[in-house]
């Protein structure tokens, strides 16, 4: 679950973000919405532990994150929270299995051969397993992405426009591996998008404003 | 997927950077191996042979060549010296003992000697087959010129006069009667033998009177040098000086000799070692510039690593590992490289009959030192791209365009 409370952010005294209090059950699907520069990304680091607020609590899948140390923040994130970013970073020296496998070691937990198996399975990469990311498509290098957030059954995913650069046909088919992933390991989804096509998918919604200066 | 994997897959990313870096490191590290164990073994083999010997009794001309020629058995003699001088300065109460050396000849390159069996004992050399020769005409060789020549004993070898590979053979053939075993220092490369025999080669022994012309006589006998025992540390102070003040002779201190031909080899093996220590400064600027701009390219995976759970020490750690298998490539490779120089070195010398021998299959301590230079040289090259994993900021840097 994720629970925020008077959560504000801004950048060189210009306010980003002005959160009032805003919680989304475990399992639950949170949808936010709006324009470039309307502090999307700025909420979603927030959530992810990477981007300390100026004021509010931050409760992720049970933690109090900037009450945290710096290194336990990055364990918790490591086992607990799945990443997709708009820009995919795949590390480019590491095939699509050790890109997976990355994610359980980095977080210091056992990497499992079956746990990657079935990720690439699910995702229709059980062939491209020793590729690297250059040689595989645009589809498929986000669908690596997806399976890379998902290996350590996190608690929470969270999506930063993970649609924004596809055409209709692919952004269903990469909403519908979000929620199904999500849905397959328990876990409270976010996205944050400018997209209006994908709004119907979400109980939750929440629409962020331009900031005008 | 641990950070040794990792890093591995990020040298193999930029095959051409890495093996330049891994070649610089290997050319450096190798022209200090090849620096360490060529003077470590020069220095060892100069006083190896030089043990046991005070001073060196010969005909006037350089010390340096008298102590090469007839210590080293690397430069031509400087002449002989007639038999019943060097009898004369042997009885001088200021000499415990001396050893006759007749030189002068040579076969394949390798030199004979004429002496005696207390120039086999001051090396301490024992026979690996058959026994020391106890007239003229039979010859015991060192253990490098009978490996090198496939001889052994009952076989014959021709004196050559000169003592360069080539030079016209002359006499009867010698027969090999003993080989010694390998170690004994610069007995090792030579061809031992009775003074006689020598003389014999030269058409110089008393039976040779006969077949003279009318009118020629024989001349006296001599000999090529003689090395010295002083029979107190004061005679080899005073002895040499008043041998070169008051007689035909020259005396020459091999310990003060080797000290002056150290200093002018040690020109050469300073300037090996600044090419040496250039090559590593140009490799570590190398391994830094890669590492750096590595970091650089890398920063969206760095971040990406961070997001992933990687704490900041990790990245750091990554890159220091990084560092040091680029230091370890290219120091195990310039090792490799250097002492298998320094062994082709040896055996090309071996073959050609010199008495200083080298070898590649040996470990100067002075190498640790080089180990723990280069991984502390690659260490601190992967330190400022390190810091700039360890600072990597995760929001700025997955928000940036």
């Amino acid at each position: 679950m994720i629970a925020l409370h008077d959560v504000r952010h801004g950048y060189g005294g210009l306010p980003v973000l002005d959160l009032p209090d805003l919680t989304v059950p475990q399992g639950g699907r949170l949808l936010v919405l709006g324009p470039s520069g309307s502090g999307k990304s700025t909420l979603l680091h927030v959530l992810a532990g990477v981007l300390r607020p100026d004021a509010g609590r931050v409760e992720v899948a049970g933690g109090d994150l900037y009450a945290m140390g710096e290194h336990a923040r990055d364990r918790f994130r490591g086992k607990h929270l799945g990443l997709v970013f708009q820009r995919l970073h795949l590390i480019g020296a590491l095939t699509v299995a050790q890109n997976l496998r990355l994610a359980p070691a980095l977080a210091g937990l056992p990497v499992e051969a079956a746990r990657v198996r079935d990720v690439l399975a699910a995702l229709d990469l059980a062939d491209r397993a020793d590729a690297y990311p250059h040689q595989l498509s645009a589809g498929q290098q986000q669908r690596v992405a997806i399976g890379r957030a998902v290996m350590n059954r996190p608690r929470v995913l969270l999506a930063d426009e993970p649609t924004a650069s596809l055409d209709d046909r692919r952004t269903e088919a990469v909403l519908a591996l979000l929620l199904e992933q999500a849905e397959t390991n328990g876990a409270t989804l976010v996205v944050a998008t400018h997209d209006r096509r994908i709004m119907d998918a979400f109980e939750h919604r929440l629409v962020l404003e331009e900031v005008l200066a | 997927m641990n950070a040794l994997q990792l890093a591995l897959a990020y040298l193999r990313q930029r095959p051409l950077a890495t093996a330049l870096n891994v070649l610089l490191l290997a050319l450096g590290v190798a022209t200090i191996t090849v620096l360490l164990l060529f003077s470590r073994q020069v220095e060892r083999n100069l006083a190896a042979g030089a043990e046991g010997v005070d001073f060196v009794i010969g005909a006037k001309g350089s010390p340096l060549q008298l102590i090469l020629s007839s210590v080293y058995h690397l430069d031509t003699p400087t002449g002989n010296i007639p038999l019943a001088e060097a009898d004369s300065v042997a009885a001088h109460p200021a000499v415990a003992s001396v050893i006759p050396l007749a030189l002068g000849d040579s076969y394949h390159g390798f030199r004979i000697v004429g002496t005696d069996s207390t120039y086999v004992a001051l090396y301490g050399g024992r026979l690996s087959a058959g026994r020391l020769w106890s007239g003229p005409g039979e010859v015991v060789l060192g253990a490098r010129v009978a490996e090198a020549e496939g001889l052994g004993v009952g076989a014959a070898v021709v004196s050559e006069h000169g003592v360069s590979a080539g030079a016209a053979e002359h006499g009867e053939p010698l027969r090999v009667v003993g080989v010694l075993a390998p170690g004994a220092a610069v007995l090792d490369g030579l061809i031992l033998t009775a003074v006689g025999t020598v003389w014999a080669v030269h058409g110089l022994s008393p039976e040779h009177a006969a077949d003279l012309p009318p009118g020629f006589e024989l001349p006296p006998p001599q000999l090529t040098a003689l090395l010295v025992e002083a029979s107190s540390p004061a005679a080899v102070a005073i002895f040499p000086r008043w041998v070169n003040a008051e007689t035909n002779l020259m005396a020459a201190v091999p310990a003060v000799e080797i000290q002056r031909l150290l200093r002018l080899l040690g020109v050469g093996f300073a300037t090996l070692r600044l090419f040496g220590v250039v090559l590593l400064a140009a490799a570590a600027l190398g391994v830094f510039i890669a590492l750096y701009n590595a970091m650089r390219e890398r920063r969206y995976d760095l971040a990406v690593m961070r997001s992933l759970g990687a704490s900041r020490a990790k990245l750091l750690a990554l890159v220091l590992l990084e560092g040091l298998l680029l230091a370890g490539l290219g120091l195990a490779a310039g090792l490799a490289l250097g002492h298998a120089t320094v062994e082709a070195l040896g055996r090309l010398a071996a073959g050609d009959g010199t008495t200083l021998a080298l070898t590649g299959r040996t470990w100067a301590p002075a190498e640790w030192g080089l180990v723990a230079l280069i991984l502390g040289v690659g260490l601190a090259a992967a330190l400022l791209p390190g810091l700039l994993a360890y600072r990597t900021d995760v929001a700025r840097t997955l928000a940036a365009p």
